[in-house]
């Protein structure tokens, strides 16, 4: 055995132990208690396998500072961002994890591939890793709000062609280009058009199916290592790359069953077809409150649950939210918060925000949690909170979103709506619970309202 | 055409012993999982300090696939434990 011939050896023994961290670290990652220490396992396997790779590298002094750039700016941004900006944050990261796979099999195109398999492989790991970074860059903007697009646009139009366009031109550079070598050089279409594949894959998708978007491009992000993998014949890489596929998979699944509806739906059907199908026109009366006899109702309250939605994040109101409960707290109140799944732009949004504004995590409840016993809830607030509260998911069959779990807050004993105005959810489906002979509805800015509350509390 | 087969066993296992590992993960996790698992999708790196670089095309290539998937690493890794530091119980 060559001197050679034992350095690989040792750095796929390495590769091994490196690989059994990052599956701890992911599967502590899962529960509250370990979550911190496994993110740090997994930082360490990461670290160990990159400076186990290190003996291989050609060019140290490039490669080193390509580290240290990326690290410059990797941590510039992670520790700068606002939390409230975290669901673009991870979309962008997400881009860059594509972006670096697609310039992988990219390189190896240009290493003249050996056999046919790499030949394949080459071609799938750079549509995969290209439409994760252009789809990542588009969900940036859609969740930054730099990028407005309507899903009836001409340019939404063109660029879901380029989409399918692209998906074809894959399967022609797959299977037909080996065979017949084309005159042209189809490998650059090929990069091109997967890049504006991945803007088409996700332009048509609206705000309030982004947390299905991300965590399937976070799922794509995993994949695409993957097969960087296999085309490299690297195992660590396989390994990592196939627990972020499974994971972003798992996220994927549990969203889309939030919203009771399939994947596919979600991609690429959208709620605008469904929803011409049957729309009530809701008629009734809606009962306004203000704030001071809000704070009368809540003050004799023994039980508050707080609902938030993506209009808390918009209206910055986590701060104050936090402290009227702490001030329903200190008055006897029970208080705690109902977070559903789908509540904001991606997973888990709101818990973050809460987090964020130092809500401990155990006075969180989830739908199914909190549903059987809401008929002992005094007081529900809903904060910028619709579809996920729309009572017509449970009571009219023909509604779009029937069948959705929903936090049943209409069962409640009194419902404040915290609303700016009568304009219906991201579904576009008319809301019946704000007609409800229990709700009450607080118009305003959530952030203001709130503030009036607490502003009452401590007089 | 061996080591593919190899390779994609160990792929199909990863993927399977993930889906086992993380099935039931509560709603407080969901954000720091998916920020944690975009960090190890930055496992890119280790791709990318191998490339090839016979061609001025390909040393570009190396270079950015390491910028970029340091980004994602480095990132990954610390938006994920600025978030988890946040969670605390009652």
């Amino acid at each position: 055995m060559s001197f050679f011939e034992n350095i690989s050896s040792i750095q796929n023994i390495i590769y091994i132990f490196s690989s059994i961290l990052f599956i701890s670290g992911i599967k502590m990652l899962g529960k509250e208690d370990t979550a911190v220490r496994g993110n740090f396992l997994s930082a360490l396997a990461m670290f160990i396998a990159v400076s186990v790779t290190f003996i291989n590298v050609i060019n140290p002094i490039l490669v080193l500072v390509g580290i240290g750039i990326g690290a410059i700016i990797g941590s510039l941004i992670a520790l700068k961002v606002k939390m409230t900006s975290i669901p673009e944050m991870v979309a962008l990261f997400n881009g860059f994890g594509g972006l670096a796979t697609f310039f992988i099999a990219w390189s190896e195109f240009n290493s003249i591939p050996s056999n046919n398999f790499q030949y394949i492989l080459v071609m799938i790991t750079t549509y995969i890793g290209g439409v994760t970074f252009s789809g990542s860059v588009i969900a940036y903007g859609k969740l930054s709000e730099t990028l407005k697009v309507e899903k009836s646009s001409i340019i939404t139009k063109l660029f879901t062609t380029f989409f399918y366009i692209s998906i074809i031109y894959l399967l022609y550079s797959i299977f037909i280009t080996k065979i017949f070598s084309p005159g042209f050089d189809f490998y650059t279409i090929l990069l091109i058009l997967t890049l504006l594949g991945g803007v088409g894959f996700v332009i048509p998708i609206g705000g309030g199916d982004m947390p299905v978007v991300i965590s399937l491009l976070n799922s794509f992000s995993g994949i695409a290592a993957a097969f960087a993998g296999l085309l490299l014949l690297n195992n660590v890489l396989i390994v990592a790359g196939s627990l972020v596929g499974a994971s972003g998979l798992i996220l994927t699944i549990i969203m889309a069953k939030a919203m009771n509806r399939s994947i596919g739906n979600i991609l690429f059907v959208g709620y605008a077809s469904s929803a011409s199908a049957s729309k009530s026109e809701e008629t009734g009366e809606v009962k306004p409150i203000n704030v001071s006899d809000a704070y009368l109702i809540l003050e004799n309250a023994s039980s508050v649950l707080v609902i938030p939605g993506y209009g808390m994040a918009v209206a910055q109101a986590q701060h104050v939210v936090r402290e009227l409960g702490e001030l329903l707290e200190a008055n006897g109140t029970e208080v705690r918060y109902g977070i559903h799944p789908v509540a904001g732009r991606m997973p888990g949004h709101m818990n973050v925000l809460l987090a964020e504004a130092n809500v401990p995590y155990d006075v969180l409840v989830e739908p199914e949690d909190v549903n059987p016993s809401m008929d002992t809830v005094d007081v529900a607030v809903v904060i910028g909170a619709n579809d996920v509260v729309n009572p017509s998911a449970t009571e009219e069959p023909g509604s779009p979103i029937y069948g959705m779990p929903i936090i049943e807050v209409h069962n409640a004993r009194t419902v404040f709506v915290l609303k700016r105005s009568m304009s219906s959810g991201f579904a576009g489906v008319q809301n019946p619970l704000f007609f409800k002979e229990n709700t009450r509805m607080l118009f305003g800015d959530a952030k203001e309202s709130i503030g009036g509350l607490v502003t009452e509390f401590k007089e | 055409m061996e080591i593919y087969i190899l390779l994609g066993f160990v792929l199909i296992l990863s993927i399977y012993l993930g889906l086992e590992l993380i099935s039931k993960v509560p709603s407080t996790l969901h954000t720091p999982l998916m920020s944690g698992a975009n960090a190890i999708s930055g496992i890119a790196l280790v791709g990318a300090l191998v490339l090839g670089s016979d061609t001025q095309l390909q040393q570009a290539l190396a270079f950015l696939a390491v910028m970029f998937a340091s980004i994602n690493v480095f990132g990954g890794y610390l938006v994920t434990n600025r978030m988890l530091k946040m969670f605390k119980k009652k």
